[in-house]
């Protein structure tokens, strides 16, 4: 029971990381229709530079601060630069860009700062709570964890809903051409949408680092467990991706701990396909039907 | 008011519209019709911005607007309502509503009590999803979201399209009212000449492209010939 509820607490806190990438992955096909297979890329990219200003000397806070905005600046120079002369051609150009982008910018990083993975700190202890005479996995960087993804989640989900941006950044995902007729300027909701993507996947990528290490390509299983949960919850859905990252996390946590850490992966891709065969439009699809 | 002189545009080999020009005055329908590809819909589209013409000119209020966005051509007041309506179906209809608002850049919901007067059956179903909405509300939506943002001028593309004949006198009574009101140059596109003549000031016969007539209704109606050729009648 004990393990149970060890493995429950640490899956919510993995999960949570999942989710911030869903999210990320989940802003960028809401707005473009593009799956960003560079996000776990650009994540490792910003946090490399949260890695080397921690190195130099700087308080974590500010790098951790510096790798959001970051993520922001590079979110919207990719959209503005690469994204934007793909937008209207065939989906197939937009998937190439950005696993060109994927590789472009895993070999860019190892060029410099080498493939050898380096630390990062973690905001708190990452020493587990002791419970009764044990020691469970979930510790207070996770407590913090969970809280920072649950404030962004909250924080967006406020942004789109209550804001006139928010408004004109839904309009420009769900109607391009009629928000256009109002007068929406499409194109910089795009690039919003893909640096607030960026962003978000920039904290991800920071908040992850102390248990992944920071390496060229140490960030690749988080964004193939993030693309599940993006797909699990409908790929549509902010709070699909919240959801199906958390769950997620807590079957890959049930997996390495009954089983054995090297099913994890296995059961990831099992769940993709099974979402993918059984409900292919995600758990939280609001399929209402269309009418002209 | 607004003013289309010599229009010209081209989907690569084809030219759909081949000098076309008109006059919209404030608080006057100008109803143009014509069979289907007669350029009808280009036309909205070359004047809201939305298909850069190949050569002429549009302005509205004697300010050039050829060459200007979109964007910058609905907060010069010109709104296009497309055909099919254009709600976001996944929208409230409240907030399909404030988006109306945001184009002439006034505060969210500013004069949306209006136009719940105006459409009351949209009242009713505000925090639904326009999705939700009938055919006919949904024509309400579009036309309100596009009062929302005060509009000079209004290029309305087949507003009866897919209703029933009850519902679409309702629109065009509306449309009629809403335009001497509010002195709005309304340009109405329709299939459905008959209802569109009904409330036009001037009527434009479209045909590949071309103005093949440009008089008033009454005048249009006793052209059997011109009708039968053009609208099917």
């Amino acid at each position: 029971m004990t393990q149970f509820i060890d493995l429950t607490l640490s899956g919510i806190s993995n999960g949570a990381i999942y989710a911030a990438v869903a999210l990320a992955l989940v802003l960028i096909w809401r707005a473009t229709r593009i799956v960003n297979f560079a996000q776990g890329a650009m994540l490792m990219i910003t946090t490399y530079i949260a890695a080397a200003l921690v190195e130099a000397g700087n308080p974590y806070w500010l790098a951790l601060v510096v790798a959001v905005a970051a993520g922001l600046v590079f979110g919207a120079l990719t959209e503005l630069v690469l994204i934007r002369r793909v937008e209207s051609a065939p989906p197939i150009n937009a998937v190439i860009v950005t696993l060109g982008l994927l590789v472009f910018l895993e070999a860019l990083a190892g060029m410099i700062w080498s493939d050898t993975p380096r630390a990062f700190p973690a905001a708190f202890s990452i020493q587990g709570y002791e419970v009764g005479h044990t020691r469970i996995l979930f510790s207070p960087n996770s407590t913090f964890i969970v809280c920072v993804v649950a404030l962004v989640a909250l924080a967006l989900g406020a942004l789109f809903r209550y804001t006139s941006l928010g408004l004109k950044l839904r309009a420009a995902a769900f109607a391009p051409e009629v928000a256009r007729l109002l007068g929406v300027r499409v194109g910089r909701m795009f690039t919003i949408g893909w640096a607030l993507a960026a962003g978000v996947g920039a904290l991800a990528g920071a908040l992850v680092a102390p248990s992944t290490f920071v390496g060229p390509s140490n960030f690749d299983p988080i964004l193939i467990f993030a693309f599940t949960a993006a797909v699990l919850g409908g790929l549509e859905s902010p709070l699909g991706a919240i959801v199906g990252g958390v769950l997620i996390g807590l079957v890959l946590s049930y997996v390495s701990g009954y089983e054995g850490e090297a099913l994890a992966p296995l059961a990831a891709l099992a769940m993709l396909l099974l979402t993918l065969m059984l409900r292919p439009t995600g758990i939280f699809a609001a399929s209402r039907e269309r009418r002209v | 008011m607004l003013e289309v002189q010599d229009l010209v545009c081209e989907y690569g080999a084809i030219r759909a519209l081949d000098g076309v020009s008109l006059q919209a005055a404030a608080g006057s329908v100008t109803a143009v019709l014509g069979a289907n590809g007669a350029g009808k819909t280009t036309l909205l589209r070359a004047i809201s911005g939305l298909k850069r013409p190949r050569a002429g000119r549009v302005a509205l209020d004697g300010r050039e607007i050829t060459a200007a966005g979109v964007e910058e051509i609905v907060r010069l007041g010109l709104l296009h309502v497309p055909e099919g309506r254009g709600v976001i179906a996944e929208l409230t209809v409240a907030e399909n509503l404030r988006l109306g608002a945001l184009a002439r850049g006034a505060r969210r919901g500013d004069g949306i009590e209006a136009i719940y007067e105006l459409f009351p059956p949209l009242r009713a179903r505000r925090s639904e999803p326009a999705a939700s909405l009938s055919g006919g509300e949904r024509q309400m939506l579009s036309i309100g979201r596009a009062l929302m943002a005060a509009p000079k001028a209004l290029l309305l593309d087949e507003p009866s399209l897919g209703l029933a004949p009850l519902i679409v006198a309702q629109i065009m009574g509306l449309v009629r009212e809403l335009c001497e009101e509010r002195r709005i140059a309304v340009l109405l596109v329709e299939q459905n000449a008959r209802s569109a003549l009904s409330i036009a000031d001037h009527a434009l016969v479209l045909d590949l492209g071309h103005v093949v007539a440009s008089e008033t209704p009454e005048q249009l109606a006793r052209e059997h010939e011109l009708l039968h050729a053009y609208l099917g009648y």
